[in-house]
């Protein structure tokens, strides 16, 4: 007879519930982070969620936060409405790559510019996942999606965006940093940005950004261990980690 | 009796056609009446030309579009030539003889007064005026609503700025309606 | 004689005006014309009371604001002008579906395409047949008037927060742009409670509110279409039309919004004249005012529907009398600017049957 020992307790927002994403996906990992930081932060009673389309669609089942359903792309001009109505509440978004990066580039950029107070958690796992693993804005070249069988093609496709570059660029933006949950280190450093994301809408300082490089391993056609190399060995390396903007550490130096 | 007048407005941009539109409108309102007023916009009004319609009315009025109006206020030669053949018959035509020649008006078919407006508010030491001139010799010529009715509503129409403005305009509308009952129609 | 004090403004800023006095607190624009004086005059009016605009990145992401703001449980709006209104049928819908009570103002202009800024009723069945995706329906309102603009931009508000449904104010180039004095109304005393009770605000000391179109269990999307239904059909209780000279009428003309009121000039000449014509002039779009066209048909009297597009409220009017009568229809071409002589000629036709 098998005994379960819980060796860590949820987040207070996190709901204890079977998880509906593939076994090895990042956004469970993703959505761990975000319910510590409005846990640690103390703003359960006081966040509002503006979900998008994609597998986190039901990210609202995860999170005991009063949340609102965006069409595809649209969530920052959603959040950018509840925070206008409501400027006293914590409002963030959590979008994936196609939502952002493609459906939804004039909405993101455009909140990011404007400097809404807002958070967004940007999850990049280089393919439409909810929607079988088609080719996205973020698709690294050569990477097989059933939309590029042949692979994502230059010429024809372009170059993956890189988004937190972008955003780092834009007058609004606080605070943009690129992170990755493919080992305890990079988890680490990913909760601390997510922390600090949340803490800068609390400061009402503007726009805050974080891109978390993430799996899929359905998509990827991989097992949950060889997509945790590919985040290392292909995303990484095109998609650098780090810091992009901070306005508050340029200050201090 | 039932009162109802309606007048097409009609120049080139930056003859105020516009403003004594409003002016007329708001007269009509401030005397108890229902009014409506609804000019040209967009693009149009980039080519040059302006106009608008105005309907006086102690009944509610329809509609605030009109096509064969009952008079006209023409201040230059294409409004003339755009206008002239839609006045009713007998309708009122105030036509600003300082640019166009009175002899083009349909002077049998419809009433018309010719006044050098723009000499006139030259007299009066400003040319911009002329619409002034032409709006007291329309409310002469019709009797639509009193001359001091139209002068009160200055107030609505000249900005608080420009209110040291009020009386010269006011003498430019009394010297419109003076013209009229000096000379009477063009025949 | 104490008559209130009227203001002359046009029918843009009286929309705006009436929006402020329904309590609106957030607006969202984008620059089109007919309805530029909206966002302009909101821009500074707004502020000032204390509320919040924005002016967005596009007709998209204004909608889509405003679905953010409306599902605080605020009175929020947006306007544009028909190409702009065919961007924001996205966030209608989703607004529909997850019941969310947003004012949308159409200054309509002609079309398809880019078509021109000159007045038009081609948005007609786009507004009242749900221009979106899905079965829905807008509560649609059309104003004749400049003081209807404001009255019904008011009413908007209030019927939007009953029914937890997005209301369209249907307008169109005549009605933004012409001036006509209006009576500000005092807003009468609102539940200060308004919204509070399913809107976002945080989930301090209660379970979580979730605002939601997708319904993937089973029998789920079922229930919320008839739920949905339920409330259109709850909503024909708001229905409203002008009736002009209809009872001894043989002929009734049915029109709405601006070819309404020019319609009723020509009605007045030739009733002048001595022909029996009448007006009803559908205030509500939807629900449409059916039962009174069929309590009408049944009185033997005969139907000229004029519009200014190419004949879609006519297929109401038509399902409405099919029982007992027909409408004949007038099109005032789209790009025309239409005149009561330009009805005078389809009147009579009709009248002599």
């Amino acid at each position: 007879m098998t005994q379960e020992i819980r060796v860590t307790n949820y987040p207070e927002v996190l709901t204890d519930r079977p998880t509906h994403y593939c076994p090895g996906c990042h956004h469970g990992t993703a959505h761990r982070l975000v319910a510590e930081a409005i846990t640690d932060l103390g703003l359960v009673d006081n966040t509002i969620l503006i979900g998008s389309i994609g597998c986190s669609v039901f990210i609202y089942n995860y999170l005991t936060l009063d949340a609102i359903e965006s069409p595809h792309g649209r969530a920052p001009a959603v959040a950018t409405g509840v925070k206008r109505a409501r400027p006293d509440k914590i409002v963030f978004t959590y979008q994936g790559d196609g939502d952002l990066a493609s459906i939804g580039m004039a909405e993101i950029m455009h909140c990011a510019n404007r400097g809404e107070n807002i958070t967004t958690i940007f999850v990049n796992n280089t393919v439409y996942g909810m929607t079988g693993g088609q080719m996205a804005p973020t698709t690294l070249v050569g990477q097989k999606t059933t939309t590029c069988p042949g692979g994502r093609c230059r010429e024809n496709e372009g170059m993956p965006i890189r988004m937190t570059e972008i955003i780092a660029s834009l007058g609004g933006v606080a605070f943009a940093e690129r992170v990755a949950v493919n080992n305890v280190k990079n988890i680490m450093k990913a909760k601390k940005a997510v922390a600090k994301a949340f803490e800068y809408q609390t400061k009402e300082i503007g726009f805050s950004f974080v891109e978390i490089l993430a799996t899929c391993p359905t998509n990827w056609r991989m097992t949950p261990l060889q997509a945790n190399k590919r985040i290392e060995t292909e995303m990484i390396p095109y998609f650098p980690l780090g810091n992009y903007k901070d306005v508050l550490a340029k200050e201090e130096k | 009796m039932s009162i109802y007048q309606d007048a097409i407005i009609a120049g080139f941009g930056g003859q105020g056609v516009m403003l004594i539109g409003n002016l007329l409108a708001y007269a009509g309102m401030d005397a108890g009446l229902n009014v409506t007023y609804i000019p040209v916009y967009g693009p149009e009004m980039r080519g040059g030309t302006a106009n608008c319609t105005v309907v006086v009315s102690d009944d509610v009025i329809g509609s605030p579009i009109i096509r064969s109006p009952v008079s006209l206020i023409i201040m230059n030669g294409p409004s003339l030539d755009k206008f002239q053949s839609r006045l009713q018959d007998g309708g009122t035509l105030i036509l600003n003889s300082s640019l166009i020649d009175p002899a083009k008006t349909e002077k049998d078919r419809v009433k018309v007064y010719a006044v050098p407006v723009n000499e006139i508010a030259d007299g009066l030491g400003n040319t911009r005026m002329a619409n002034m001139v032409a709006i007291g010799a329309y409310v002469q010529a019709t009797g639509v609503l009193p001359v001091k009715q139209v002068q009160d509503s200055l107030t609505s129409v000249i900005s608080e700025h420009y209110s040291h403005m009020i009386p010269k305009n006011a003498a430019a509308i009394q010297a419109g309606a003076d013209y009229v009952i000096a000379n009477g129609r063009y025949v | 004689m104490s008559t209130p004090k009227r203001i002359f403004v046009k029918g843009n800023e009286a929309i705006s005006r009436g929006a402020l006095a329904a309590g609106m607190k957030c607006f969202f624009g984008y620059p089109i014309t007919p309805q530029n004086d909206i966002p302009e005059f909101l821009s500074s009016a707004l502020v000032e009371a204390g509320g919040e605009f924005v002016q967005a990145e596009s007709e998209v992401a204004a909608a889509n604001m405003l679905m953010g703001a409306a599902a605080c449980g605020i009175r929020a709006m947006t306007s544009s002008s028909s190409p702009g209104m065919s961007l924001k049928q996205e966030a209608i819908s989703y607004m529909a579906g997850s019941e969310i009570p947003g004012v949308i103002v159409n200054v309509s202009r002609g079309g398809p395409g880019l078509g021109d800024i000159g007045p038009s009723q081609g948005d007609y069945f786009q507004a009242v047949k749900g221009g979106g995706h899905g079965d829905y329906k807008l509560l649609v309102l059309a104003p004749g008037t400049v003081q209807e603009a404001y009255d019904l931009t008011m009413k908007a508000f209030d019927l939007a927060f009953k029914y937890r449904n997005p209301v369209l104010v249907l307008a169109d180039a005549i009605i933004g742009q012409m001036k006509e004095p209006v009576v500000p109304r005092v807003p009468e005393n609102r539940d200060p409670e308004e919204g509070q009770d399913w809107g976002l605000q945080g989930a301090k000391g209660r379970d979580p509110r979730l605002i939601k179109s997708l319904f993937l269990d089973d029998g789920a999307l079922a229930d919320q279409n008839l739920k949905l239904q339920a409330k259109y059909k709850a909503m024909q209780a708001e229905v409203d039309q002008e009736l002009f000279l209809t009872e001894d009428a043989e002929l009734i003309v049915v029109a709405f919004g601006s070819i309404g009121r020019i319609a009723k000039s020509t009605i007045r000449k030739l009733r002048a004249q001595g022909h029996k014509v009448g007006l009803v002039r559908p205030i509500t779009l939807f629900p449409f005012p059916s039962e009174v066209l069929l309590d009408l048909a049944k009185q033997g009297k005969r139907f000229l529907t004029i519009e200014h597009n190419m004949g879609q409220m006519v297929e109401d009017v038509r399902l409405a009398i099919r029982t007992v009568a027909d409408s004949a229809f007038h099109a005032q071409l789209p790009g025309n600017l239409p005149t009561p002589d330009d009805f005078e000629e389809p009147i009579l036709k009709a009248l002599e049957g």
